[in-house]
């Protein structure tokens, strides 16, 4: 089933605050391997100007993909979410995401569009902390598989 | 900010140290956690069969985490990092074989741009095949 065109541009409000943990940021550098002490020593981050440990640049998907899933569980959309494939992924940052950030995510749909049968969705995240400050915006492309024929 | 490598050394062609990453069903199960991204095809053999898949695959966004490390253990500084950007095109097959799979990372200066940033450009491989398209990132240099 096409999705519903007139979805376009509509804006979802705001999540509650997500609150960026120096040992979460811990867990996730751990299981992508990264040893980079900039994400665990907070006097590492500081040599480098960061107030406090920052997180690696694909940490905030987390947040912004479950922001997300607002959209893509709204019944009006008619995404069929179990032949979702995540098609592409970039991020813009106006500074790196930081231990003590409490982050708001509202997500905007940028593009829906039906091809070969596939239903694909664009959805921008704005990422903001506890003051008002853009911190990165992330797109995210999903891509509904077309139905086999029954 | 500091960032340990220079934009006035650096040119257009200028390859970055190319890295390799190891996966196993351990550290996708980590990643999992870590992530929390859940989905069975990332740990569950039979469940990723039952939808078409040739057996577990590696998160897209853990593959995509790996490829920027190129990036950000080159400029020291991962607060340096202003774009990025990849195409899920192949997924990384993780086997439950006491071995799992290997991604191969390269990285090459694509262009120089304004205020001392320069677009990397990433290629990302597994068992010889391209796994990230349209891999960039865009980074400032010191």
């Amino acid at each position: 089933m096409a999705l519903d065109q007139s979805f376009v541009g509509r804006t979802y409000p705001p999540t509650e605050p997500y609150e960026v943990g120096r040992e979460k940021i811990r867990e996730f550098a751990e299981a992508v391997g990264d040893a980079n002490p900039a994400y665990t020593d907070v006097e590492a981050a500081k040599a480098l100007g960061h107030p406090d440990v920052i997180a690696p640049p694909t940490f905030v998907f987390a947040i912004t993909f479950k922001a997300a899933g607002q959209v893509v569980a709204d019944p009006r959309l008619g995404l069929d979410y179990s032949r979702v494939v995540h098609g592409d992924q970039r991020f813009a940052y106006v500074r790196p995401v930081r231990a003590g950030d409490r982050l708001t995510v509202t997500s905007t749909i940028e593009t829906v569009k039906s091809m070969a049968g596939n239903d694909i969705l664009d959805i921008r995240g704005e990422v903001h902390d506890q003051d008002g400050e853009h911190v990165v915006t992330a797109w995210t492309k999903l891509v509904a598989r077309a139905a086999e024929e029954a | 900010m500091t960032a340990k490598i220079p934009y006035a050394d650096v040119e257009v062609g200028t390859e970055l140290p190319a890295q390799t990453f190891p996966v196993t069903r351990a550290t996708l199960v980590q990643y999992a956690g870590a992530s929390g991204d859940f989905n069975p095809i990332h740990w569950n053999e039979r469940f990723a069969r039952e939808v078409g898949l040739p057996d577990v695959i590696a998160h897209g966004m853990f593959t995509m985490a790996e490829a920027i490390r190129v990036v950000t253990d080159w400029v020291g500084d991962p607060g340096a990092v202003v774009e990025y950007g990849v195409r899920f095109t192949r997924p990384v097959v993780v086997p439950d074989d006491g071995q799992g799979a290997v991604i191969e990372v390269s990285g090459k200066v694509a262009a120089k741009l304004d205020d001392h940033t320069v677009r990397v450009d990433l290629t990302a491989t597994s068992a010889g095949q391209k796994v990230l398209g349209m891999s960039r990132a865009v980074v400032r240099l010191g």
